[in-house]
């Protein structure tokens, strides 16, 4: 049967036929709806894990314990993982583990942009690409079977079009039966990589390169498409869309699996063809394997006008290719002619910008209000909070990846800056990677000023449980951790939890705090206003008449208040309007307004009643 | 519905790019799309980008009905239909249409931080009328956001913008409705049809 699936949706479902039963991974754009979707099918374990290292860690554990097992995270997640992923590319594994890389080409919603497939080499372990949702789930039963057939992690790599993009895909309602009860392997020559077995273990996995590049040759996912014989297109993952669009009448050899390479296969298309190019998206991850395997690739006539010429020959080596990009290149490369009938038309009129804000009502707006009129430096992280960083708050001053924050604080606090360093850092991102950091600077007294922004959730990425909330992914109740306990602990002696609407009492605590010597966290604390619980309590506020227009609420950068086509009389500036559709009633503005122009919820109900009566 | 008729004015199929902000239903509207073109026999490839667009932010959808689909992006001058649930989106999204493609905008204002900050204007129907008239005369507009909130059901815009798309392809209405109901609870559907057909009966006027 067909259905519409999301390659990420075909990924958990590719697992799941494939007898899969445990998942672990920690959430990231764009892979996170292969664990929720996972999660949700019958005899699954799957679980949040703290981070990407931790997940790929628990997924080994249970492989090595005979039960399949899969792994999920953003490219990002893999730098984070990668000590774990060197490991088992030389432990290799007792039942099939995959690791999926979902990378974001263009960046939509990451920090940096990078090819994971180079980490399949640099581990070297095997990598499959898919094109569509139908590949992504064929993929990933395949990724299975190639893991215990050559006793090696194997990584899916995915990239955000093809998790985000959804196509009709062919399934099965079997599942594969695993083998139950293996014993844990009692096997330390493999096992255990202490030195002497290492060295052991290294030549063993460079031979299984070897072998797995000549299995390659009749991988069926390798397949040859003849058509003209003048052009000849080497290509994989989602690049061979555009391939197919953009070259309909070229032959084409579209690689399932992108490392290692199937070393004939590309020896023979490549003479039965008179021209060969490579089309790719980011690297010249392919494009440089087939250059060293001696295989002469077509130039243009005359050098490209590209910035990035000397690293990739024809494609753009940066951002997400599409038909047009890729259109445009093969017309520079003088590989096809486009006839550019007429210009294209521009709308010549700039636009209002539209950037992502925080939501009405999000609990971390006061804490940057605050943050913007102490004018310290303030050392971001990864989340909802990072958007602090847009006007009018712009109070962020330097986000590098997740648990950055503390470590960059400190550093400049040790580096003997004059200013106080102030870093601040989610609840999930605090469990990720900022304890350590936050460890280093009680162990190595800093001053430097941590708020641990605790929104109950991990809200960027689409609100998923995390171990503050007290529920696992699969709707368990759990231990709820507290995490002004761990603060103390850590070794952080002046440690304050407030609620995170209180505009007075945060600026009142860090105002204090500047003033003295020594390391603080504030824990800021209140539900993400997109929560079911918090929307139950939504009470849009009023202005009253006693608005002048002074304009110190729109400094907030609520979407909620606009300005009216009212003018102030005395001043001719515009007046301050609430929208009832998208207030939440925080209150925030209303106390930040030196008016008292926007009732509070308590007089906002009393006016209703008033008015009723 | 006359999928032969759909096949003779879109020859190659059919690009549909929707465009909205966050929280405005475009995802719904772009399943029921997708779901409808399989239904009809198309091969299908819905994309969209979620991530930081959620925050307020502008939300693309592309759904393209083909023989064969490959590359799931519509780029510049590929669309054939715009959906535009928000007027500045409208206007954002135009460089896409292919020309004389067709645009159905809902005439509805959601204004972003940038304008209430006082960084910049947001502009009038007139403006945006005239930009994009540079694109395409085949462009309507319908009051969806009105005509949700007076049928009691204000959320219920996106269904209200199908209906009227509906009438413009000429489809079967019931066939889209068939749709629908497969991708909400059941509890809302009576609501969700009446937009339906409110945004269904709206278009009819107009078209005549
Ligand atoms: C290594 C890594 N993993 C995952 C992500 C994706 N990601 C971005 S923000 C975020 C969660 C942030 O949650 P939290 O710290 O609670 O802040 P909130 O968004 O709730 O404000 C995640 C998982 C990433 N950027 N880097
Ligand atoms: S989703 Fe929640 S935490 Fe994120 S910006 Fe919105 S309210 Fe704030
Ligand atoms: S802060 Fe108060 S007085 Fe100033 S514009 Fe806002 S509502 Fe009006
Ligand atoms: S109370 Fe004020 S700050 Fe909070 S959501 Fe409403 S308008 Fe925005």
């Amino acid at each position: 049967m067909k259905r519409i699936l999301s390659g990420n949706e075909a990924v958990a479902r590719g697992a799941w036929e494939a007898g899969c039963s445990v998942a672990s991974g920690y959430p990231g754009t764009p892979s996170t709806e292969i664990m929720e979707t996972f999660a949700r099918y019958p005899n699954a374990y799957a679980e949040w894990a703290t981070n990407e290292k931790v997940g790929l860690d628990v997924a080994i554990g249970a492989a090595y314990a005979g039960k399949r097992a899969i792994s999920t995270m953003k490219h990002v997640g893999l730098n984070v993982a990668a000590d774990a992923l060197f490991y088992v590319a030389m432990t290799g594994v007792e039942a099939g583990l995959v690791i999926v890389s979902a990378d974001d080409p263009s960046m939509h919603s990451s920090q940096n942009e990078q090819d994971n497939r180079q980490f399949a080499k640099f581990s070297r372990i095997p990598c499959l690409d898919p094109a569509d949702s139908q590949e992504a789930r064929d993929f990933t039963i395949a990724a299975f079977d190639l893991s215990e057939q050559f006793d090696t992690p194997v990584m899916l790599r995915m990239t955000t079009r093809i998790c985000h993009t959804s196509s009709p895909v062919e399934v099965t309602e079997q599942q594969q039966q695993i083998p139950e009860k293996r014993k844990y392997p009692r096997n330390p020559a493999k096992y255990v990589m202490i030195p002497a077995n290492a060295r052991r273990r290294h030549p063993v996995i460079e031979e299984r390169v070897s072998e797995l590049s000549r299995f390659a040759e009749n991988f069926p996912y390798n397949r040859i498409e003849y058509r003209s014989k003048s052009l000849g297109i080497i290509t994989g993952g989602v690049a061979y869309q555009y391939a197919r669009e953009v070259f309909p009448d070229a032959s084409i050899l579209k690689l399932g699996m992108v490392y290692p390479l199937p070393v004939e296969m590309i020896g023979t298309f490549s003479g039965s063809v008179d021209k060969v190019i490579v089309l790719e998206e980011l690297d010249p991850f392919i494009e440089d394997q087939v250059r060293l395997i001696g295989i002469e690739l077509y130039k243009p006539a005359k050098p490209i006008n590209s910035d990035f010429a000397h690293t990739k020959s024809i494609f753009p080596i940066t951002g997400e290719l599409n038909s047009a990009i890729v259109r445009h290149a093969a017309h520079r490369a003088g590989l096809i002619n486009v006839d550019i009938k007429q210009e294209p038309i521009n709308l010549n009129v700039s636009l209002p910008a539209r950037p992502p804000t925080l939501c009405p009502g999000c609990p971390h707006r006061s804490s940057f209000y605050v943050l913007s009129k102490l004018k310290v430096p303030v050392n971001g992280d990864i989340g909802c909070y990072t958007l602090g960083v847009a006007p009018p708050l712009s109070t962020i001053d330097t986000c590098g990846c997740m648990g950055a924050s503390i470590g960059v604080a400190h550093g400049a606090a040790v580096a003997g800056d004059q200013e106080r360093h102030v870093a601040v850092i989610g609840d999930s991102t605090f469990f990720h990677t900022g304890i350590p950091a936050l460890i280093n600077v009680a162990y190595n007294r800093s001053n430097v000023i941590t708020i641990i922004m605790d929104n109950r959730v991990t809200g960027m990425t689409g609100h998923q449980q995390n171990p503050g909330t007290g529920f696992t992914l699969q709707n368990q109740a759990t231990v709820e951790l507290d995490i002004e306990k761990l603060v103390l602990a850590c070794g952080i002696e002046k440690v304050l939890t407030v609620e995170a609407f209180q505009v007075d009492i945060i600026e009142k605590t860090l105002k204090q705090w500047m003033k003295e010597d020594g390391p603080a966290v504030l824990i800021t604390r209140e539900e993400c206003a997109l929560l079911p619980s918090a929307r139950k309590r939504y009470l849009p506020l009023q202005v009253t008449d006693q608005c002048n227009g002074c304009t110190v609420c729109f400094r907030i950068g609520c979407p909620a208040i606009l300005k009216s086509k009212e003018l102030d009389p005395k001043y001719q500036r515009p007046l301050a309007v609430i929208d009832q559709e998208l207030c939440t009633g925080c209150e925030i503005c209303a106390q930040v307004c030196p008016r008292d122009a926007i009732l509070f919820r308590n007089q906002v109900i009393a006016l209703r009643k008033s008015e009723v009566g | 519905m006359d999928i032969k008729q759909l096949n003779n004015n879109y020859p190659g199929g059919i690009n549909f790019l929707l465009t909205g902000v966050g929280g405005q239903g475009t995802i719904l509207a772009s399943n029921v799309l997708a779901d409808l073109g399989m239904a009809l026999g198309f091969d299908v490839k819905k994309a969209e980008i979620h991530g930081m667009s959620q925050r307020g932010g502008n939300v693309i959808s592309y759904i393209r009905w083909g023989e064969h689909v490959y590359s799931p992006i519509i780029t510049s001058g590929e669309a054939d239909i715009i959906l535009a649930f928000e007027k500045l989106e409208a206007l954002r999204s135009i460089e896409q249409i292919r020309p004389d493609g067709m645009i159905l905008i809902n005439d509805y204002a959601i204004v972003p931080v940038t304008v209430s900050a006082g960084l910049s204007e947001y502009p009038d129907n007139e403006n945006i009328q005239e930009s994009i008239e540079k694109f395409t005369s085949n462009a309507y507009w319908v009051k969806g956001q009105d005509i949700a909130e007076e049928i009691g059901y204000p959320k219920a815009s996106n269904v209200v913008l199908l209906g009227a798309l509906t009438a413009l392809l000429a489809i079967g209405p019931k066939d889209v409705l068939r749709v629908i109901a497969t991708r909400i609870p059941q509890k809302y559907y009576s609501y969700n049809e009446k937009a339906f057909d409110a945004g269904y009966k709206s278009m009819l006027k107009k078209s005549d």
